[in-house]
């Protein structure tokens, strides 16, 4: 089931359309990557998700119901830009923005001090915002986007900014939070972590979604049937390898080994190009090369002109 | 707890446990009581005595010239050289030399004042001039006129002119009226200002710290502006309430160690006449005329207040605080959220400003003559009638006026709400964009 259904969201601005019939399915328990280059339109989808901007056209279901104001309460939202009370005590602060969420004051304590232990800094608790250092105060940051335990999370490039340590600890504990059952929508720039997080994609360009699906199926689909390979003992020129509907990508061969990319030139299947190469020598080493998120990326972007 | 609630009392707490807070809260009672308590202390306390040495060339002043508390005339028979000489060498006790010579005209004086340490203050050189102006002017009325001056100071008239509503029969006191009205406008003005650029500041805090953006995904941005002005509202009216107490306690506790200090009829009276005797002569009529007969001059004070009405100049000041805050309370949040910074604030807060300190500067004009036609659309106008309506007041407004100012007032604080939502909504998610009018008026049209 979905969480999510978005149907056709159209959002004009005065002067541009940030937004233009982009429709999505964001399974649930899942993590879904929302890609883009720069001012293609994702945050404006954010915030018109957190209900923070309104949508001129088209319909949102929230776990099959209509989109609403109390919906707010099952969304977690960490924005891109960040920032919390600088002249607050942090405790106070956390219990604060936790009610906004609609726990319970005895609720919001009770889960804010699992939280604050968990992450060492209970002893935090009574100091004003302003004498946390950056790490610090990003795990608060988390802490309050995840404490009202939502079905559905946002995250605006959530590692922009965090050091590599919080990153990992980033990283597990989204992934955590997928594995209590919460879908994550995960907009971000950076393609190694897609890979290593996302179950599902969609990207954004022009205010058009151009792309989407599991991740998995998309590098299936963009394989380039290129074979990263080394052969020794080959018997026969290796350049003839260009007539047997192969091509040679790149050639980096040493110490009489051949080591080097090739591609086919028509459908052939990897056994197939297995025994071809046979016939030149012995393989030392055989890999398919699948296209990588950034490779899917650049190329469908750069397919399509920018307006 | 209901989320705006929840807004309303952090902003509400945020503020009151500012150190700032407490400090304004014992801050303004203590300058008020002093206000009214200082002058009071000041005019017990014998200034000091000033000594002039006298050198009366002309004959006219000798031995003439009224001693009082604050000065004493020590007539000389030396001749001014001497006198001179004798005061630079500091053997004479005086703090000043007069010298007055002979003039070709008997109608001049021409009279010197020397010092040497400390110039004499102009509340003894006024003395010192009056003194002279009040004998020759004795003097010419006998030689010219041929009348005994004494004769004169006889028939000195007594006028009192009092004002009575003509349905109550009460009697009104105008300076009374005044004071309280122009006390209660000028306190409208400066809440407005103090805890509008509360909000405005606040907005603007939230929207720079970036946090604008977390809150508003738990919370509609209108529910967030609402709750920070009113949670700011409830703040200046704790703000009132602890100054009207602490006012009230410190007078009180004044005026039990030391009664005789606020009393008007006691010792103070004696001053005021000491005083007005220093002042010339015809200030000296009108004080007489404005200060109140020994024996029902505090009865009149308590009279007028009854006929005040102090129930309805409270709640005026109440409704008028109230709803001039939230009007441009609305107007300070939307300033707010349009900016990235308080320096960028300037250009929209001109069009607030004007009509505040246009309400102000026109206030003095409006106590004389509270039913005419300029206080009367002062007092309608919406960004001008907190102010205003609260100077009017006290002298007595129709009751279709009061009612038409207060229905317009809150018309337009609706208005200025919805505007100021339109505004704050786009706005506070709004980074790195010059602003102007045009764009705003772009934001109030698409709502975001």
């Amino acid at each position: 089931m979905n969480i999510l259904e978005i149907n056709g969201i159209t959002k004009d601005y005065a002067n541009h359309r940030a937004l233009d019939d982009v429709s999505l399915s964001i399974p649930e328990k899942s993590v879904f990557g929302l890609l883009g280059p720069n001012g293609a339109g994702k945050t404006t989808l954010i915030r018109i998700i957190n209900q923070i901007s309104s949508m001129d056209q088209g319909k949102i279901t929230f776990n099959g119901e209509k989109l609403r104001q109390q919906h707010v309460n099952r969304i977690g939202y960490l924005p891109e830009e960040r920032g919390l009370y600088r002249k607050m005590k942090v405790g106070e602060m956390a219990l604060y923005l936790a009610q906004l969420k609609g726990l319970s004051k005895a609720q919001a304590m009770e889960k804010l001090e699992h939280w604050f232990t968990k992450f060492d800094i209970i002893d935090w608790w009574y100091r004003k915002v302003e004498e946390l250092s950056k790490g610090m105060q990003q795990k608060i940051q988390f802490i309050i986007t995840i404490i009202h335990e939502p079905d559905l999370l946002v995250f605006d490039e959530p590692f922009s900014g965090f050091d590599p340590i919080n990153q990992v600890m980033l990283k597990e504990e989204i992934l955590k939070q997928k594995e209590r059952g919460a879908a994550i929508i995960f907009s971000t720039h950076n393609m190694a972590s897609v890979e290593e997080i996302c179950d599902n994609i969609a990207l954004i360009h022009n205010s058009k979604v151009i792309l989407q699906g599991e991740v998995q199926a998309l590098k299936e689909e963009y394989k380039a049937n290129e074979f990263e390979i080394v052969l020794a003992n080959f018997n026969k020129p290796i350049q003839s390898l260009n007539d047997h509907e192969m091509k040679i990508v790149s050639d980096n061969s040493e110490d009489g080994l051949f080591k080097g990319r090739l591609r086919t030139t028509s459908q052939l299947s990897t056994n197939e190009v297995i025994r071809k190469l046979i016939s030149f020598g012995e393989i030392r080493s055989f890999r398919e090369v699948l296209p990588t998120m950034n490779d899917i990326f650049i190329k469908n972007v750069n397919e399509i002109p920018k307006e | 707890m209901n989320k705006i609630s929840l807004i309303i009392v952090r902003e509400y707490l945020s503020r009151v446990r500012k150190k700032s807070f407490l400090v304004m809260t014992f801050l303004g009672p203590i300058l008020f009581a002093a206000l009214m308590i200082l002058p009071a202390y000041f005019a017990t306390q014998s200034g000091e005595n000033n000594i002039v040495d006298v050198v009366d060339e002309t004959g006219i002043y000798a031995k003439k010239m009224k001693n009082s508390s604050s000065v004493t005339f020590n007539y000389l028979d030396t001749g001014i050289e001497e006198a001179q000489q004798a005061f630079k060498n500091n053997q004479m006790k005086s703090d000043a030399l007069l010298y007055i010579p002979k003039t070709e005209s008997s109608r001049d004086a021409k009279a010197v004042l020397f010092y040497e340490d400390n110039q004499p203050s102009i509340v003894l050189q006024e003395r010192v001039k009056n003194e002279i102006n009040k004998l020759l002017e004795h003097t010419l009325i006998r030689s010219e006129l041929g009348i005994d001056p004494s004769k004169i100071q006889g028939i000195n008239p007594n006028v009192n002119l009092t004002t009575k509503n003509i349905e109550t029969g009460e009697q009104s006191l105008a300076a009374l009226t005044t004071g309280l009205g122009f006390v209660g406008g000028i306190l409208i003005y400066f809440f407005i200002f103090i805890f509008g650029s509360q909000v405005m500041r606040g907005v603007l805090e939230e929207k720079t710290s970036r946090i604008v953006e977390v809150i508003v995904s738990s919370i509609k941005p209108f529910q967030l502006m609402m709750g920070k002005i009113i949670g700011v509202a409830l703040v200046g009216l704790t703000q009132f309430l602890l100054w009207v107490i602490l006012t009230f306690i410190i007078i009180t506790a004044v005026n039990f160690t030391n009664p005789t200090l606020l009393d008007p009829t006691g010792d103070q009276q004696k001053v005021i006449s000491e005083q007005t005797s220093l002042m010339p002569d015809n200030v000296e009529d009108k004080s007489k005329e404005m200060s109140f007969d020994k024996d029902s001059g505090f009865a009149a004070i308590a009279q007028g207040l009854q006929s005040i009405n102090i129930p309805l100049m409270l709640s005026a000041f109440l409704f008028y605080f109230l709803f001039g805050y939230l009007l441009y309370g609305a107007l300070f949040a939307a300033i707010g959220s349009a900016v990235d910074n308080e320096a960028d604030t300037q250009q929209f807060m001109l069009p607030i400003t004007i009509p505040l300190l246009l309400a102000i500067v026109m206030s003095s004009f409006i106590v004389q003559s509270p039913g005419g036609p300029v206080a009367f659309w002062f007092s309608i106008i919406p960004f001008t009638s907190p102010v205003v309506m609260m100077i009017r007041i006290p002298f007595g407004v129709p009751v279709w006026e009061v009612a038409l100012s207060m229905g317009l007032l809150v018309l337009t604080f609706l208005g200025a709400v919805w505007l100021a939502g339109k505004i704050y909504k786009t706005g506070i998610l709004m980074y790195g964009k010059k602003i102007d009018y045009k764009e705003l008026w772009k934001w109030v049209r698409y709502s975001g």
